[in-house]
């Protein structure tokens, strides 16, 4: 079966990002980018898949300015076959980029779409279960397990209580969590096959998706910072310390 | 305006998410509807009408919504929400689930995570792991928000006596079926909910000397977290865990135990009111959040502590 793999092109997670001085946005000039996290095990997941025979084609999406091209190569030297990049300037709120994906999901008619659950930049967590509602599909999000068994997937949810499972009739959407898997790095033999993998370019036009934002960004600022407190120098001020000025014990 | 809130529970009992969102959805002001998707569920529909500010309890008892499974209650939520000016859900790992999927079928750019309510269609909330606070505003017609429930003070849970409609709704979407749940139990406070939570990391070294930890923990009534680090490395279960993808806590007293610090944990826990680090690494980054910071190895400094309190 065919898997479709989104990915999404995020400030690594190693930079901390400072609002401009203006508050007008982030300052992302000249950070280091990369595949979100999350995307990076929606990719090994579909991976292992084919590995295990499930999965016969893999194909990558993501959707962006023209340098996610470099996350789909990411995608395609860890093991995806074929990149698709929804190529725009302009900002794509999840709405839109489910949307997006809805329409890509209609042509290509894959088994199962794997996402991320949330990428580390918005934070949203919310483009899987969007593109569940815009396709019908049923949604296994923040997956630690899944498994496929015939016409159904079988998805391990971590949730605030522990685990959940549920089954799914396929074609499904699966959103990843941190211990689905533990993604491998590319080597190089593969990076370099990964650039001669085919990548189609289309466009929120040509797939006839209105991406105009929903959501104005009004300001954005830093949070309100703590105060490094004091050291203690054992046990017993500690307590004192809790006791006598926090007075929280 | 009219608000309609998505009250978070196990069809036993009403969980106290639903308060702290009750208070977002007074912040913003209005009608305040809440809906108990269930089965079986009757007694949290009357606990509900009873929480102060709440004027009108939506009931939908049926099978189909036995396990809040998405596809069934995103419809249900879509169909009731056409007629709010409002949807909101607690930030939780249910609320989550759902409400993009209600706000997608319709057509709403939904808002997650709200810290603060600046006016009917503006609000706060964090991105990059909380180095960056945005504010939001919505120019959807219908705004569908999750709200971060440490960011909001509970509202009473006596006090209204809301009615209570049944609906008679019952929409199994088909696509979907529970299987099972393997729910932690334990006899201590709710990890969101604790007044006093003590989290172990790496420096816990292994799954049972997280021991220490549930006593220290049963003698402060608190609750027991970790790192991703620790969940990670096997210590501990996944719902344990306190950061940027894992719970967001903010109790009285926050005590990092064997935790570096790293800028996703602190996501979770740095609005706690007091924090302690007890850390043998003087330099870790948790000593620059810390009220109260103690350079000792943890093996020694914790049983210390939990003699001496």
């Amino acid at each position: 079966m065919k898997v479709l793999v989104a990915v999404k092109r995020v400030v690594d997670y190693n930079v901390k990002v400072r609002p401009k001085a203006d508050g007008s946005d982030v300052d992302i000039a000249n950070v280091k980018m990369s595949i979100n996290p999350f995307c990076e095990i929606a990719v090994e997941e579909a991976v292992r898949l084919k590995e295990k025979g499930v999965v016969s084609e893999i194909v990558a999406v993501s959707m962006g300015p023209k340098s996610c091209q470099e996350q789909i190569r990411t995608a395609l030297a860890l093991g995806a076959d074929r990149g698709i990049l929804v190529e725009t300037d302009a900002e794509l709120q999840p709405l839109a980029v489910a949307k997006c994906l809805k329409a890509i999901v209609e042509k290509e008619e894959p088994q199962m779409v794997i996402l991320g659950k949330q990428s580390i930049d918005g934070d949203n967590n919310q483009t899987g279960q969007m593109l569940g509602a815009l396709t019908g599909m049923g949604q296994g999000t923040f997956a630690s397990e899944v498994v496929v068994e015939g016409d159904a997937v079988r998805v391990t949810r971590e949730v605030d209580g522990g685990l959940q499972t549920v089954e799914l009739k396929l074609p499904a959407i699966v959103t990843t969590d941190l211990r689905l898997n533990e993604p491998r790095y590319a080597s190089l033999p593969n990076i370099m096959k990964a650039k001669k993998k085919p990548l189609d370019i289309t466009t929120p036009d040509t797939l006839g998706v209105d991406i105009a934002p929903r959501t104005k960004t009004l300001n954005v600022e830093p949070p309100a910072e703590r105060q490094a407190g004091v050291k203690v120098a054992d046990v017993a001020e500690l307590v004192e310390k809790l006791k006598n000025e926090a007075k929280v014990i | 305006m009219s608000i309609l809130v998505i009250a978070e529970h196990d069809n036993a009992e009403l969980k106290g998410a639903t308060l702290n969102t009750v208070a977002a959805a007074k912040a913003i002001g209005g009608d305040i509807a809440v809906l108990i998707a269930g089965a079986d569920c009757a007694a949290v529909a009357e606990a509900a009408a009873k929480v102060d500010g709440v004027s009108k309890v939506l009931l939908a008892d049926n099978a189909a919504y036995a396990h809040q499974l998405a596809e069934n209650t995103a419809r249900l939520v879509a169909d009731l929400g056409r007629d709010f000016s409002h949807i909101l859900a607690p930030a939780t790992t249910t609320g989550k689930n759902m409400l993009p999927r209600a706000a997608a079928l319709l057509d709403v750019q939904p808002i997650s995570d709200i810290i603060t309510v600046e006016s009917a269609d503006t609000f706060k909330r964090p991105i990059y792991a909380g180095n960056v606070v945005a504010t939001v505003q919505s120019n959807d017609t219908i705004k569908v928000i999750s709200v971060r429930a440490t960011a909001f003070d509970a509202v009473a849970a006596e006090g209204g006596s809301a009615t209570i409609e049944s609906m008679d709704s019952a929409d199994d979407a088909g696509v979907s079926s529970f299987v099972g749940e393997e729910l932690a139990k334990s006899d201590r406070p709710e990890l969101t909910a604790a007044r006093v939570v003590i989290s172990g990391g790496r420096g816990m070294q292994n799954g049972d000397n997280f021991e220490m930890l549930n006593k220290l923990a049963d003698k402060l009534g608190g609750a027991v977290g970790a790192s991703r680090a620790a969940v990670d490395a096997g210590f501990v279960p996944n719902d344990m865990q306190v950061g940027q993808t894992g719970k967001i806590v903010a109790p009285d007293l926050y005590i990092a135990v064997g935790i570096s610090g790293a800028i996703q944990h602190l996501a979770g826990m740095k609005d706690s009111k007091v924090i302690v680090a007890i850390n043998k690494d003087g330099d870790a980054p948790i000593f620059s959040v810390a009220d109260y910071g103690l350079v000792a190895d943890l093996f020694e400094a914790v049983p210390e502590l939990e003699a001496k309190l």
